[in-house]
């Protein structure tokens, strides 16, 4: 108990921050590395999540929104269910997002919010997801029309499969769904 | 026994042969699903990376629509269902959030209904022997691995369904309906769909390893309950065909399965191998 409640102690903008969006006690971590080890694109990380938790703990505010770590992290939630502090390390991994966007941080991974927030864009406007619509914007706009070209056939033979329709579908309710996305923030 | 239905929006589009399957079979197995109206998306992992209250708001504006039926709601896809899952535990257990959100929606949560994906309606409430009662075609031969993928079982505060490392309820399906369910250690490792088109690399990586472990412990096609695994897998390679669990439920059915032909890695040539399809 005594660990706990020193550990609890630890002192930083940042670390409170984070904690508060999350909702998470970050300073539990005592680096075991169960996150990293079964976290399947560490690999590809800068940091890996064990390391992303100790720099928040340090209150390394900048490292950690610039890192590629947290666009990567594809919130499979593996970290969070085996973390023996119970630390949901995905739901960290959101709040930090979050935090990169509002404040306009550049990131080395402009492709994944921009991902995310033309798909949000699309929601907005439907009330629903439209395929064609999302990769007609997102292919252009992340200016990545060629690097992943054995992905193409298989997209025209979705298309002509009927499982990519050409023609979005408005709710009737579209309207109530703007509103909620306004009400949002 | 009587469901309200959401497809989402995978199910509409990339996910047809799921949401023609589950249809089909639920039809089959007696359950009337009601599908509920004019619902929106749930926003996906993208409404959780950027804003919070907006990943709530969006589910429970679904969830809004299934009060109304006051049946229990059906929720096939992997990702929705998480969605919900964690919407409806907020409502439920977070009286600030859920205030918040529920101003958001203009609507009042008042619950008594579950969120349940059809694997849990199927394997618990309709339930295994049942199924294995109906079964008229066995999948004599099918050598199969079940694969979860991370949504319908992580994290499991929320979504209260199986075992996270060693899920089984999938496993004893296939045993059901004849097939022949493989050990292997892969079941709910992640795919990377989230990172498919952003990430297409890491995406093929995770694929790729998947598949080979697949094959590795005998699989002849992998079985999943997600389409945003499914979609992902078909994708990214050519060798191993992608099942949805409710496809195979109809072929030992004995249901007139007219969705074959919309996968991208056409299972029929395994199929007739084994004298399972014409």
């Amino acid at each position: 108990m005594e660990l706990r409640e020193r550990a609890l102690k630890v002192d930083s903008p940042f670390l409170e921050m984070v904690n508060q969006r999350s909702r998470q006690l970050i300073q539990l971590c005592y680096h075991c590395h169960k996150c990293t080890a079964g976290c399947p694109v560490a690999f590809a990380m800068d940091y890996g999540p064990d390391r992303v938790l100790r720099m928040i703990q340090f209150g390394w505010k900048e490292q950690v929104l610039n890192s590629s770590d947290i666009w990567i992290c594809a919130s499979c939630e593996t970290c969070g269910t085996r973390c023996p502090n119970e630390i949901d390390i995905a739901r960290v991994m959101d709040a930090l997002r979050q935090i990169a966007v509002e404040e306009g941080l550049p990131t080395k991974e402009r492709n994944v919010p921009l991902f995310h927030n033309l798909f949000l864009s699309i929601v907005k406007r439907l009330g629903r997801m439209h395929e064609a619509s999302l990769m007609g914007l997102y292919f252009p706009l992340s200016r990545d029309l060629f690097s992943d070209l054995s992905i193409i056939p298989k997209g025209v033979k979705m298309i002509l499969k009927g499982k990519i329709p050409l023609l979005p579908h408005r709710i009737k309710g579209s309207d109530e769904v703007e509103k909620i996305f306004e009400r949002s923030g | 026994m009587r469901f309200s239905y959401y497809p989402g929006c995978s199910l509409q589009a990339t996910a047809l042969e799921y949401d023609l399957s589950t249809r089909a079979v639920l039809q089959r197995l007696g359950v009337e699903l009601i599908e509920i109206p004019d619902w929106n998306c749930c926003g996906a992992s993208s409404a959780h990376s950027l804003n919070e209250t907006l990943a709530l708001a969006l589910p429970a504006r679904i969830l809004a629509l299934a009060q109304k039926e006051e049946v229990d709601l059906i929720a096939p896809c992997a990702a929705c269902f998480n969605r919900l899952k964690t919407t409806e535990k907020v409502l439920r257990e977070d009286p600030a959030r859920g205030g918040k959100i529920e101003r958001v929606v203009g609507f009042k949560y008042v619950g008594g209904f579950e969120v349940r994906p059809p694997l849990d309606l199927i394997g618990n409430l309709i339930g295994l022997e049942r199924l294995h009662n109906m079964v008229q075609r066995p999948l004599s031969g099918l050598r199969l691995v079940a694969y979860y993928g991370c949504l319908l079982v992580r994290p499991p505060e929320v979504v209260q369904f199986e075992d996270p490392e060693n899920p089984q309820l999938l496993n004893r399906l296939l045993q059901a309906l004849g097939a022949e369910p493989l050990e292997w250690s892969y079941a709910t490792d992640c795919c990377g769909g989230s990172l498919a088109l952003t990430r297409g690399d890491l995406a093929k990586t995770l694929v790729t390893k998947l598949v080979s472990k697949a094959q590795e412990a005998g699989a002849q096609a992998m079985v999943t309950a997600c389409p945003l695994c499914q979609v992902n897998l078909e994708m990214r390679q050519e060798e191993m065909p992608m099942l949805y669990f409710t496809e195979l439920i109809g072929l030992a059915l004995g249901i007139d399965e007219n969705w074959w032909g919309k996968h991208l890695i056409d299972p029929r040539p395994l199929l007739r191998t084994l004298d399972l399809s014409d």
